[in-house]
């Protein structure tokens, strides 16, 4: 085998030493999983770009058919990591697990120029694993967006300067709270009436930052249901937006932040109502499965977590109502392939009184938003968008329904880009059920 | 290796956007669902029409540069695997459904149109077209009419076969044919049309095709039969066809098979029965409901452990899911998955299993059976480690045997897969070797370079028989 270059040498040999062989051929090649693959099937049914593809290049990488060359590269990182692919394989191949091993080595090799390596190293070791400065960074926005900054800024297209969907992007986030409620943050909330479930709740970095008013609805829903919540003061961001970049040892890092800062609280459940965290939480398990120290700590931690769906659904919502619409819901891949969260949240959306809830076509099928796949793979997300927007459309819905930051957001984008401001919002599941709660109540 | 001058006339026909050599995209096109198997070709490309597709094959033929179709790869006989390089083809731009014919009941697809999604329009119009490969939602009409797929359906209505009226074909020199169409009755010269399915791209490509249709059935009932033994099972079998019923379909499963299945689709199999029969009917709403009802005591009488009708459409649909997954189910238990295709007459049954399960103990090795048991095509599948080529060796040795008793039991080496490249060193086993000498003779008359397909069908060198002692 000729390469081309050091690099490709050295990062071949560190696949052959780092992946999961076994798992590799696990992959029996029947294909199941291409009609269940985004990629596959916008890329005009190429098969490189298909799960089976992709194992079968990571597969003669590691045999020494292939050098891991820039196409390579390319094509991993064209892999939404949607994980759509693993509820579909009947082999049971964690796919997922192989795309993190891959990238991860890939990562460990990257020469970046100097500003993504300033780039990556604020975000992944300044910004998501400190809370403080999470709070400080949104707390600019809430400067920009409450001084009325934002609104010049738009008006005189400034925002225009952006490359790509930021601008949009910049238009579609959400109002942030400000600073001093970003402060405190409870820590102890009691049920309503008596106590049905005592449990946990995991405040993620984004969620109890930019998206503070989801997690204090989250509260309040869980308090009328009489669930009793606690919120561990020194947890972190889970890690997640690590791990799908290929940073695996910041992931560990923060998962046993977070093993310490639940494990000995006696409860039920950890709730998570971003499905893009609770699927990284449900797999610590697996992630420090080789850190004696760790592994029984972290299976236990994995087990405790559900989706907040989940748990409305078991112990039963007081009455909600709407005024009459049509509602649809778009699943979060990770809730739903990797949590297997599906019908809890229709069932929830479902009981409320005056909606009438209508499937959408591939309702499953990823929006392309995938971490930040949407800003890296910006044309095959959008790409993936507009068709998911056709399907959001022919529902005629007027609200469409999320239970992830990451969806909502691209759902917020795929309603501008299709020009649906006037006649369809983007909520996420929990602001929604708060709301049919109110409703009720008023 | 394909020079400059051929990949300049390539790209001029093609556009350089549906001619791929980076090396993924060799690698992505390297393998198909066969284990074990995997070469690299040249190029790939995409012809966009039977035009482009004469023009290709044209300067194939002149440069000699081999050719592999390929449908979606899903065939377990190492059928697109390309052992010699050259280029695969594949038709992903010729996917389309020409027509469907309401007058005639006849559909005309394009190669590269994946089956299910025929099968679904022309169900969309109440008409049926009843070849159901397990693999439908993936394989391709190119695809299954070149190996001559089966499906859960065969019993009752054939194979894809049965079902093929009419083609137009690129001849390996280029020249684009027709043969058969849309008439129920055509004698004029060779049948060609039937020579071309199961031909596993060795003689041409197919480019078109003209397929019957019937109308869809009204009604359809689904049922289980759990037994303790293999031999009760194979009893009910040969019992239901000798009351003068045909059921739809007549599947089988052996005891570790269903685990597994159930193990994937958690539909509520019960793990600890020595074998399952998922059988269903089709048709009117009296006959089904009467076929049904005999074919229960049928059971019964047969010393079934339980029969279990499906209440409701999607209880059906679950029990026949969970039996399509079967293979891909099997594929947990071990890194390393290989599915033989032996078939005999359904009298052995019961007979053929019971003696895969001696020759798996004897050669120490894992093999699991399910299959078509109304047709008699089984599928032994052994779940092993291609690592360890001490058990491979045991593995071949056990397949070996198992295609010397079908024989000998008046079966066939393959029922639906194909020979590909994996059944051929036993091709003379079951055509004799005049029987291959007269194949390879029409072989050669039609693509004397051999450039269709090569290394496939035909062996370097055929297997000595063995002779299994009793
Ligand atoms: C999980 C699983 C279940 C399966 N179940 C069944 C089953 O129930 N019944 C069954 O019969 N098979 C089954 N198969 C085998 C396989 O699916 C079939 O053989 C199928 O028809 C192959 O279709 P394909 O489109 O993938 O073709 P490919 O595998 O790509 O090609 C098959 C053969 O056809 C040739 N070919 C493809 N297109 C053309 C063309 N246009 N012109 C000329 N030659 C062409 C190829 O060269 C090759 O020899 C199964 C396979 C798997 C993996
Ligand atoms: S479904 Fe699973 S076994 Fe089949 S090709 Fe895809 S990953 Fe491989
Ligand atoms: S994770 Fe999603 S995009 Fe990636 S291979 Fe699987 S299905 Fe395709």
């Amino acid at each position: 085998m000729s390469f081309t270059s050091e690099r490709e040498q050295e990062l071949a040999t560190d696949m052959k030493k780092g992946m999961d062989y076994d798992e590799l051929m696990n992959c029996m090649r029947c294909g199941f999983c291409l009609p269940a693959c985004p990629t596959y099937r916008e890329s005009g049914q190429n098969e490189a770009a298909s799960p089976r593809g992709r194992i079968a290049l990571m597969k003669a990488v590691v045999d020494g058919i292939m050098e891991p060359d820039e196409d390579f590269e390319k094509q991993l990182s064209l892999c939404l990591g949607c994980r759509a692919c693993e509820p579909a394989c009947p082999s049971g191949v964690k796919y997922g697990h192989l795309l993190e091993e891959a990238r991860d080595i890939i990562q460990k090799k990257k020469k970046h120029n100097f500003p993504v390596r300033l780039l990556r190293s604020i975000v992944f070791n300044e910004l998501f694993p400190k809370p403080n400065r999470m709070r400080a960074v949104s707390s600019l926005l809430w400067f920009y967006q409450s001084t009325g900054i934002q609104k010049i800024a738009q008006a005189t297209h400034l925002t225009k300067i952006a490359p790509g969907n930021l601008s949009v992007m910049e238009r579609v986030l959400p109002k942030v709270p400000s600073p001093s409620r970003m402060k405190n943050r409870p820590t102890h909330i009691a049920a309503e009436g008596t106590v049905k479930k005592r449990v946990a709740f995991f405040s993620g970095c984004l969620m109890d930052t930019m998206f503070m008013e989801t997690n204090d609805a989250t509260f309040y829903i869980l308090k009328k249901s009489n669930c009793e919540i606690i919120i561990p003061k020194n947890q972190n961001c889970c890690g997640a937006l690590h791990a799908h970049s290929g940073e695996k040892d910041g992931t560990k890092k923060l998962a046993k932040e977070n093993i310490l800062a639940f494990e000995n609280e006696k409860v039920e459940y950890i709730v998570s109502n971003a499905g893009g965290c609770g699927a990284l939480l449900v797999e610590y398990g697996h992630l420090l499965k080789d850190e004696p120290e760790w592994a029984e700590r972290a299976k236990a931690f994995s087990a405790k977590v559900k989706d907040i769906s989940e748990i409305l659904y078991e112990v039963g919502m007081p009455k909600l109502v709407l005024d009459p619409q049509i509602i649809t819901y778009q699943d979060s891949c990770h809730l739903r392939n990797v949590m297997g969260t599906f019908m809890a949240p229709r069932k929830l959306i479902q009981s409320i009184e005056g909606v009438t809830f209508k499937e959408m076509h591939d309702a499953d099928r990823c929006c392309g938003s995938a971490g930040v796949y949407n800003i890296i793979e910006e044309e095959m997300s959008m790409q993936i968008l507009d068709e998911k927007m056709k399907d959001a459309k022919a529902t005629k819905a007027r609200t469409l329904v999320t239970a992830n930051p990451g969806c909502l957001l691209q759902m917020k984008l795929g309603i501008e880009r299709a020009g649906l401001q006037k006649d369809v919002r983007a909520v996420h599941i929990v602001d929604l059920l708060a709301e049919a709660l109110k409703n009720a109540e008023a | 290796m394909i020079s400059q001058d051929a990949k300049k006339r390539f790209q001029a026909i093609v556009g350089e956007e549906n001619y791929l050599d980076s090396k993924q995209s060799l690698v992505a096109y390297s393998y198909d669902a066969t284990p074990n198997y995997q070469a690299l070709p040249h190029a790939v490309m995409k012809p966009r029409n039977t035009q482009d597709l004469s023009k290709i094959v044209k300067i194939c033929n002149e440069f000699k540069i081999p050719i592999v179709p390929r449908g979606n790869g899903t065939n377990l006989c190492a059928g697109t695997c390309p052992l010699e390089g050259g280029i695969v083809l594949i038709f992903t731009h010729m996917n389309k459904i020409l027509e469907i014919d309401e007058e005639n009941l006849t559909v005309t697809v394009q190669p590269g149109l994946i089956t299910l999604d025929m099968i679904n329009a022309v169900e969309a119009k109440g008409l049926f077209y009843p070849p159901d490969p397990s693999s439908m939602k993936i394989s391709t009409m190119g695809g299954n009419i070149s190996e001559g797929s089966g499906g859960l359906r065969g019993l009752k209505y054939g194979v894809t076969r049965d079902y093929v009226i009419g083609l137009e074909i690129v001849l390996p020199n280029g020249d684009v044919i027709r043969t058969g169409g849309k008439l129920a009755k055509d004698v004029a010269g060779y049948d060609f049309t039937r020579l071309m399915v199961g031909a596993e791209g060795t003689l041409g490509v197919v480019t078109e095709a003209t397929l019957k249709l019937i109308p869809k059935p009204e009604t359809k009932k689904t049922m289980l039969a759990l037994y303790d033994s293999l031999e009760a099972a194979g009893r009910t079998v040969s019992k239901i066809i000798a009351n003068k019923i045909i059921p739809t379909t007549l599947e089988f499963l052996d005891q570790p098979t269903i685990r597994v299945v159930e193990d994937f689709a958690k539909i509520g199999l019960p793990t600890d029965v020595g074998a399952v029969l998922l059988i269903e009917q089709d048709g009117p709403l009296e006959v089904v409901e009467r076929d049904i009802k005999r074919i229960a005591e049928i059971c019964e009488e047969e010393q079934a452990l339980s029969v279990q009708i499906a209440q409701t459409d999607e209880e059906g649909a679950a029990l026949t899911a969970a039996r399509r997954s079967a293979l891909s189910a099997l594929a947990r238990l071990k890194p390393t998955t290989i599915l033989e295709d032996a078939t005999v007459p359904r009298s052995k049954i019961a007979e053929m299993v019971r003696e895969i399960e001696v020759i798996a103990k004897r050669n120490n090795v894992q093999i699991c059976t399910f299959g078509h048991a109304g047709d008699g095509n089984l599928h032994p599948t052994c779940m092993t480690d291609a690592r360890d080529k001490e058990e491979m060796h045991r593995v071949e040795i056990a397949f070996e045997e198992i295609f010397e008793k079908a024989l000998q039991l008046g079966g066939t080496i393959t029922g639906e897969h194909g020979v590909g490249v994996m059944k051929s060193p036993y091709l003379a086993w079951k055509l004799g070797e005049e029987g291959v000498a007269a194949m390879k003779t029409l072989k050669m008359a039609f693509d004397p370079n051999n450039i269709m397909n090569p290394g496939k069908m035909f062996a370097k060198e055929s297997r000595r028989r063995l002779v299994v002692n009793k």
